[in-house]
C-alpha cells in the first residue's frame, strides 16, 4: 500500500474529472491523474506518460527505465502480486 | 556477503559497501556504540530484510526499524470502532486489505466479514466511492488510514463526492502525519540515532522542508532514500558522509520521484479537508501530539465521527505482545516472547506481523537473518 506501482497512461477516459486509463505490467484500471496535472501539463498531454500510482491516484511521472526497475523490485518483493491481488478484489467486492 | 549476487548489479553493490566499511570505521571510531541509523519507512524495512542489507553492512552499523508502518501502529481499540460501525445495519465498511487483517480485541474485520459482516476489501478510496453511488440506500464507510502518501487519495475522493453531491459516503479518518512521529522518536530518551533514511514516498508528497529541524534543531542527518537497494546503500554512504564532515543536512537521494517542494495538487486537497488532531493515539508509542489528522467541520458530512457516535475504544495489547518495544526500537522482533510461537504472519496476534511492511513480519519471512545475527553474537 505504501510502495506504489508504476504504470502506463493509454487512455484519457474523462479529462474533466481527471480519470484515465492506465496499463500496469498488462493489467488495466482507472485512475485519478489530478494530482499530476498542472497548466503545463493538462489532462490531454498525459497520454503515454509512465506515472506512480498509489491506490488508485497517479502520484508522479517517472521515466520509463524507473518504471521497469521499479516493476521489477516490486515483483522481487512479492508487492506486485499483492497489488494485483487488491485490484482483483476489489473489483470482486463492488459487482 | 552471499546475498550481493541477488542484486540487480552486484559490482555497484560491492563497491558502496566497501565505501561504507571504511567510512564506518572513521565515523565510528571512538564511540562506544554502533552507528545508529533509523529507516522511518515499511517498505525500506521490507527491503533492507529482503536483500539482506542488514548483514552486510558492517558491525560499526546498525539499523532502526522505525514505526514507518501505518498498519502497524494502529491500535487495537480503532479496529474494534471499525467493527462497531460495521455492526450498524446500514453501513457497507470499507478498507484496504492489511487493514482487514489487524486484530482487534474480539476479532480482525476480516473475521467479522466472514461471519456476515458487510466488509469490503477495497484498493482504492475510489473504489469505496464507487460502492457508495451504487448503493445510495446504503452509507459507504472508508475506514482511511496511511501517512501523507495515502492522505491525498482519501481527500481527493471526499472532494469527488462533494462534487457529485454524494452524501452516504465517509471517512473513518485514522491517518496520522510523519513530521511529529519523528519528533517523538528524536524526543524518547532511549534511543541514540545517528541518522535517518527518509521515507521516499511520503516525501514525494511533502517535498524536503518539513524535514529541516531534524537537521536544524537535533542536529542530525537525514537522507531521502529511494527504495531500490542500490539507493539504501548510497544513503547510508551519504549519511555517513554527513557525518564523517560534521554535517546534518536534508538531502535526497531519490529525486528521480522527491521533488523539494512535494507535490502541489496533493498538498492542497489535504489542506482543504483535513485538520490536525490535538493528539493521535498509537499502539506501542501511545498519544502523540498532533500527530493525526480529521475531517474538517466544513466537510462533516463526510465525517463518520460525526455521523456515528463511535466508541472509540481504549484497548491494552495483550500482555504478551511486544509490539511496543519493538516499535520503538529497544527490543528486537525475534526476542518477543510470542514471535513465531503464537504470533506469525497467518495468526497475527500483533500488527506488525501483519503486514509485510511491518518488521515482525519481515523478519519471519526471511528468517535467514537470525540464524546469521546469532551466528554473529555467539562469535563476537
Ligand atoms: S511477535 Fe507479534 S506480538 Fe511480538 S512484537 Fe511482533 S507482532 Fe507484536
Amino acid at each position: 500500500m505504501c510502495l506504489g506501482i508504476p504504470g502506463k497512461i493509454v487512455e484519457i477516459t474523462n479529462a474533466e474529472n481527471k480519470l484515465a486509463l492506465v496499463d500496469v505490467a498488462g493489467v488495466k484500471r482507472e485512475v485519478n491523474i489530478v494530482c499530476i496535472v498542472d497548466d503545463e501539463h493538462p489532462p490531454e498531454s498525459c497520454l503515454g506518460d509512465w506515472v506512480l500510482i498509489h491506490v488508485g491516484f497517479a502520484m508522479t511521472r517517472i521515466n520509463e527505465e524507473e518504471a521497469a526497475r521499479t516493476l521489477e523490485l516490486l515483483h522481487e518483493l512479492g508487492e506486485l502480486q499483492e497489488e494485483f491481488q487488491a485490484m482483483k478484489n476489489s473489483e470482486k467486492e463492488n459487482p | 556477503m552471499k546475498y550481493v549476487d541477488e542484486f540487480r548489479d552486484p559490482e555497484q553493490a560491492r563497491k558502496w559497501l566497501e565505501k561504507i566499511s571504511a567510512l564506518a570505521k572513521q565515523v565510528q571510531a571512538g564511540k562506544d556504540r554502533p552507528l545508529h541509523i533509523m529507516e522511518v519507512c515499511g517498505g525500506h524495512t521490507h527491503t533492507i530484510f529482503r536483500y539482506g542489507i542488514k548483514q552486510m553492512l558492517p558491525p560499526e552499523i546498525e539499523l532502526v526499524h522505525g514505526p514507518g508502518c501505518p498498519v502497524c501502529v494502529l491500535p487495537m481499540g480503532r479496529v474494534d470502532d471499525c467493527l462497531a460501525l460495521a455492526e450498524h445495519p446500514e453501513v457497507i465498511l470499507t478498507t484496504f486489505g492489511d487493514a482487514m487483517r489487524v486484530p482487534g480485541s474480539l476479532k480482525s474485520l476480516l473475521q467479522a466479514k466472514a461471519e456476515g459482516a458487510d466488509v469490503r476489501m477495497v484498493y482504492s478510496p475510489t473504489d469505496a466511492l464507487s460502492i457508495a453511488r451504487k448503493h445510495p440506500d446504503k452509507e459507504v464507510v472508508f475506514f482511511a488510514l496511511g501517512f501523507e502518501t495515502t492522505m491525498p487519495s482519501t481527500a481527493l475522493t471526499v472532494l469527488q463526492a462533494e462534487e457529485e453531491g454524494i452524501k452516504n459516503f465517509s471517512l473513518f479518518c485514522n491517518h496520522i502525519t510523519i513530521i511529529p512521529t519523528i519528533k517523538a522518536i528524536l524526543d524518547s530518551p532511549d534511543l541514540q540515532l545517528d541518522g535517518f533514511l527518509g521515507p521516499g514516498h511520503v516525501s514525494m508528497i511533502i517535498g524536503q522542508h518539513p524535514y529541516l529541524f531534524i537537521a536544524d534543531e537535533h542536529k542530525k542527518p537525514l537522507v531521502i532514500a529511494g527504495f531500490e537497494p542500490l539507493d539504501i546503500l548510497q544513503s547510508i554512504w551519504m549519511i555517513l558522509n554527513q557525518l564523517k564532515e560534521q554535517r546534518h543536512e536534508i538531502e535526497n537521494q531519490y529525486g528521480r520521484v522527491v521533488q523539494v517542494e512535494g507535490n502541489h495538487n496533493a498538498l492542497e486537497a489535504i489542506e482543504k479537508v483535513f485538520e490536525l488532531r490535538e493528539f493521535f493515539e498509537w499502539r506501542g508509542l501511545g498519544s502523540i501530539e498532533r500527530s493525526g489528522v480529521r475531517v474538517r467541520e466544513g466537510y462533516a458530512l463526510y465525517d463518520a465521527e460525526r455521523k456515528f457516535s463511535i466508541p472509540n475504544l481504549k484497548i491494552a495489547d495483550p500482555k504478551s505482545c511486544q509490539c511496543g518495544e519493538v516499535l520503538r526500537g529497544t527490543l528486537k522482533p525475534k526476542d518477543c516472547k510470542v514471535f513465531g510461537t503464537t504470533c506469525t504472519p497467518e495468526t497475527p496476534l500483533g500488527a506488525l506481523m501483519v503486514s509485510t511492511e511491518g518488521a515482525c513480519a519481515a523478519y519471519y519471512s526471511y528468517g535467514r537473518m537470525d540464524s546469521f545475527e546469532s551466528k554473529r553474537e555467539t562469535t563476537t
